[in-house]
């Protein structure tokens, strides 16, 4: 008779505790991951050749499909990288219009990051509240941008609209209440044993692998060492704000949640302070003929910190109408294919997904 | 922190939650408040839509068409094509809307759009899922992505300019030429509204590429006067600019002039070659539509003698427009290349005078007749055949001519037209002291163009509107000494027709002034034809212009017409449009002869 060596499993392509069409293949000796192999391609839409038979103010809608639950940050590179190629000048207002709604943008995020970890515990308590507080900073984007999950809102030269009257007092008011359910979160999630025990020294990163590996953003500051690109290559208005980068440096799954409740905390005062700092202003400088616009041959690499770590974009201009190459650099390739790759051997078959939620791959921005 | 009891026991904190309202609504359904600025389904105001199909350009996921819509008559500077939007396709990104120029489009607060059809999904939005005004993604001007701000035109100051006849404008430079042209959409509306069609998107890209030579290579396709029209034309094409609609439309007209002045020789780069073809015609009248007309039969190959009247090439061009409004250096370079391609004209020749037209007719295969408006109309006061009292065009033509014409210090013209404006300018260079315009409607009303208002204001005209002269006043030698005038008052003629100016005879006023200059219209004169040819002519009902076919022939064989005595708008373009169409018929009827 046969010995059986391992047993094969696949999770995915249906949401394998990500936020996305990808699928993990698994083999494992008993409860063991011997070895894991990523699988994509379920997702690709080719958006970077799209971009390239598209004017420069074409792409804006197209960019933020890039990534689901943190689209802005694709507006924002976009944005930056065509305004750094033409030289264009946003005007002070519109940049901390712009930092308003990533930071909100990233309060989404997190709170999705939440439910997903909550989700994959088995914790199903967490994704309802999660999800419906999230709703309350997508009402805010649907008041501020005309949509609650694509904005299509931050543009070459600015902002497409001033803020709403009267928004402001709106924000507050949810921020509020982030602020007074994050104990309920503490109590219900992150004191709890059940959380704890399932995922303190569970997946560990260290400071070094990750470091090899190119992993950034809270996965990064989670194994101890800090770095975030608004602090090291500053855009918008961060230099002109208070905040800090909270590091944990577990590099297990537990601090990769724990890092982003500190952050929470951080966004928070961020928007605060945005809220009060705001000057009054144009939102938007004038852009040249849509159809018209030509951008000198030139390359640009932008980069700001998302949710889920560095995201980047390499814009090429070749003095033409539209794009010649646009490439975009998003953290999930390497946290979800590499990293994931090699980290998941070892780990128990029920701790794979909580282990590639915590290091929130997201597979629209592997595959574009 | 830790894995202890009370870690073990938080959870259970939530269950106060089962006490409190909870977040979620579930019964009586609650319809969910939607925010202002929703970004739903299309809304298309029809009237104020013109289809110029930049919504269709901008959308990146090319979910819309422009196709036609049924009841709507396309005109100058609207379409009767409407955007249909493919709902499977549309992204609900709303930069159709912020490209659009009329601000016609938005995107409404709906966006419930349930069908099983398929078909339901593809429509031309009008404002059936209208959500109420100030609701859904609006265009905004101030969030426009289009710039519909103009770069102005720079002038010399008018104490300066009023003093001599050196252009008032003085051109774009590159810069400037290059910002404004880049404004162009390339929608091609403003080709509806040229008489003549010129490629108007075309050579505008040119120009901003800074390519002048495939500028005027593209100008030259149907209009052998692009500098003189980048200089006076009455620029239909930017009243047909869908800028104008909310903003200020493309200065196609200066573009031009710009793109037509930086290449000085003419035919080093349109070459001097013409075709092959035989036959003889005659050209009555060196003016804008006599000139078109040669230049293109000759560019056939075609023999072509221009017969004038007075001793310079131009008609209208040379003696009605002042030389500060179109140089004499302008005039020499169009003209001299047209005469350089073997065009001959002979001067001082004035038919039913010098030879008879049925000589013409016998003697060259096909004629031409482009003899403009030179005659003014006449008041009809009492008083009027006092010294000190001109025709517009007679004043206008002797100062051109460089004769010497003897006006007073007091000058009132009558009339609101582009030859009026020209009349009060043209003396304040002569050295009158006052002018004083009159007009028996209101500003708004004038026909002449906003620019020459403007300007005319500026160098001090007096603008009397709403008067209207009734007896010229004159002392015992005959000589003017003021015009006496009532007030009117406008009367409502209905909507779409223009108000009528009706006198208040109870009370009259005096212009003191010692020349009056009227300006109230042209007519043409027609004695230059024989009765029996005239009497063959079809006219038309105001029996001032003459019928012709889509040849540009008239009712009389071999003869053809163009210019202001064809068509109603008498503008140099026009006559342009009308030359280039006489132009193919003549080949055509000689091909055929």
């Amino acid at each position: 008779m046969e010995r059986i060596e391992h047993f094969e499993y696949f999770i995915g392509p249906q949401h394998p505790g990500v936020t996305g069409n990808m699928s993990y293949h698994l083999w494992a000796r008993g409860d063991e991951i011997v070895k894991i192999v990523s699988s994509v391609g379920y997702l690709h839409r080719g958006f970077e050749k799209l971009m390239e038979y598209r004017f420069w103010i074409q792409n804006v809608p197209m960019v933020p499909r890039i990534c689901v639950p943190e689209p802005d940050v694709n507006e924002i590179l976009y944005a930056m990288g065509v305004e750094r190629l033409a030289g264009l000048e946003v005007p002070e207002r519109a940049q901390y219009i712009r930092v308003l709604v990533l930071e909100l943008a990233r309060l989404s995020a997190y709170l999705f990051y939440f439910a997903g970890v909550a989700g994959a515990l088995g914790l199903y308590t967490i994704p309802q509240w999660a999800i419906g507080d999230r709703d309350y900073i997508l009402d805010l984007f649907e008041e501020l941008t005309g949509g609650r999950v694509y904005h299509i809102f931050i543009t070459p030269g600015g902002v497409r609209r001033d803020l709403p009257p009267g928004f402001k007092e709106k924000v507050r008011k949810v921020l509020k209440h982030l602020k007074d359910r994050l104990s309920d979160y503490d109590r219900l999630y992150f004191d709890n044993a059940l959380f704890i025990k399932r995922t303190k020294g569970v997946a560990v990163m260290t400071k070094e692998y990750a470091l090899e590996m190119g992993v950034t953003g809270p996965n990064l500051r989670a194994t101890g060492f800090r770095y975030d690109v608004r602090r090291g290559d500053p855009y918008l208005v961060y230099p002109k704000l208070e905040f800090d980068i909270p590091v944990t440096g577990g590099g297990d799954n537990y601090s990769r949640v724990m890092q982003r409740r500190l952050e929470f905390e951080e966004s928070i005062r961020i928007i605060e302070q945005v809220l009060d700092m705001m000057p009054e202003g144009p939102v938007i400088t004038k852009l040249p003929n849509p159809f018209r616009w030509k951008i000198e041959k030139n390359d640009v690499y932008v980069r700001v910190e998302s949710s889920k770590g560095e995201f980047g974009y390499y814009v090429v201009s070749d003095g033409s109408e539209k794009p010649r190459r646009i490439h975009v650099r998003g953290p999930s390739y390497t946290h979800g294919i590499q990293v994931a790759q090699e980290m998941a051997v070892g780990l128990r078959i029920a701790d794979v997904p909580v282990f590639l939620f915590s290091m929130d791959v997201c597979p629209p921005d592997i595959e574009r | 922190m830790g894995t202890g009891l009370k870690n073990l026991l938080n959870p259970l904190d939530a269950v106060k939650y089962l006490f409190k309202k909870p977040h979620t609504i579930r019964l009586p359904y609650e319809p969910k408040v939607i925010a202002n600025r929703y970004r739903g389904i299309h809304v298309n105001d029809w009237d104020l839509c013109v289809g110029c199909g930049n919504c269709a350009r901008i959308c990146t996921c090319q979910a819309i068409t422009m196709v036609p819509v049924e009841g709507i008559e396309p005109k100058p500077g609207s379409t009767n094509l409407r955007p249909k939007v493919d709902y499977g396709k549309c992204s609900f990104c709303g930069q159709c809307v912020d490209v659009c120029p009329t601000g016609s489009l938005k995107l409404s607060k709906n966006f419930n759009l349930i069908s099983t059809n398929r078909e339901d999904y593809v429509f031309i939005p009008s404002k059936e899922w209208d959500s109420g005004p100030g609701t859904g993604w609006e265009s905004d001007l101030e969030y426009s992505i289009l710039n519909f701000e103009r770069v102005e035109m720079p002038e010399r100051p008018p104490e300066e300019r009023r003093k001599d006849f050196e252009p008032v404008i003085l051109g774009f430079s590159r810069e400037q030429a290059v910002v404004e042209g880049m404004r162009c959409l390339g929608c091609a509306l403003c080709m509806d509204g040229c008489p003549t069609r010129m490629f108007i998107p075309q050579y505008i890209e040119a120009i901003t590429d800074g390519d002048y030579e495939k500028s005027l290579k593209i100008f030259y396709v149907n209009n052998p006067l692009p500098e003189i029209c980048g200089t006076v034309c009455t620029h239909r094409c930017e009243d047909a600019c869908v800028y104008s609609r909310r903003g200020q439309p493309v200065q196609i007209r200066y573009l031009k002039g710009f793109g037509a002045s930086r290449i000085d020789d003419r035919a080093k780069v349109l070459g001097t070659k013409v075709g092959t073809k035989k036959g003889r015609v005659a050209v009555i009248g060196a003016g804008p539509a006599g000139f078109t007309v040669s230049y293109y039969l000759r560019r056939e190959g075609f023999d072509v003698t221009i017969f004038e009247a007075l001793s310079v090439p131009g008609g209208m061009m040379k003696v009605g427009i002042p030389r500060y409004r179109l140089s004499q250096k302008i005039l020499d370079r169009e003209i001299g290349f047209i005469t350089s391609l073997g065009v001959e004209i002979k001067y001082n020749t004035r038919i039913g005078r010098d030879i008879k037209l049925s000589q013409l007719l016998k003697e060259f295969d096909a004629v031409f007749l482009g003899v403009g408006f030179h005659r003014g109309i006449k008041m009809g006061i009492p008083g009027e055949d006092g010294e000190g009292v001109m025709q517009a065009v007679d004043f206008l033509r002797k100062v051109n001519l460089g004769e010497e014409v003897k006006i007073g210090k007091r000058i009132l013209v009558v009339g609101g037209g582009d030859v009026a404006m020209d009349a009060t300018r043209t003396p304040l260079r002569l050295g009158a002291e006052e002018v004083i315009l009159s007009y028996r409607r209101r500003e708004v009303d004038m026909p002449a163009s906003e620019e020459e208002i403007k300007e005319a204001k500026e160098e001090g005209v007096v603008f009397m509107t709403q008067t209207l002269p009734i007896e010229v006043l004159r002392d015992a030698n005959g000589k003017v000494t003021g015009v006496k005038y009532v007030r009117t008052r406008m009367e409502d003629q209905g909507p779409g027709r223009r108000p009528k100016p009706v006198p208040i005879m109870e009370e009259t006023f005096i212009f003191e002034v010692d020349t009056v200059i009227e300006a109230i219209g042209q007519t043409p004169d027609y004695s230059l034809m024989e009765k029996e040819i005239r009497e063959k002519l079809t006219f038309d009902k105001s029996g001032k212009r003459v019928v012709v076919d889509e040849n540009g022939m008239t009712s009389v064989e071999g003869l053809f017409a163009g210019g202001d005595i064809v068509n109603y708008r008498g503008d140099i373009i026009s006559a342009v449009a009308d030359a280039v169409k006489a132009a193919k018929g003549i080949a055509r009827y000689l091909a055929g002869k």
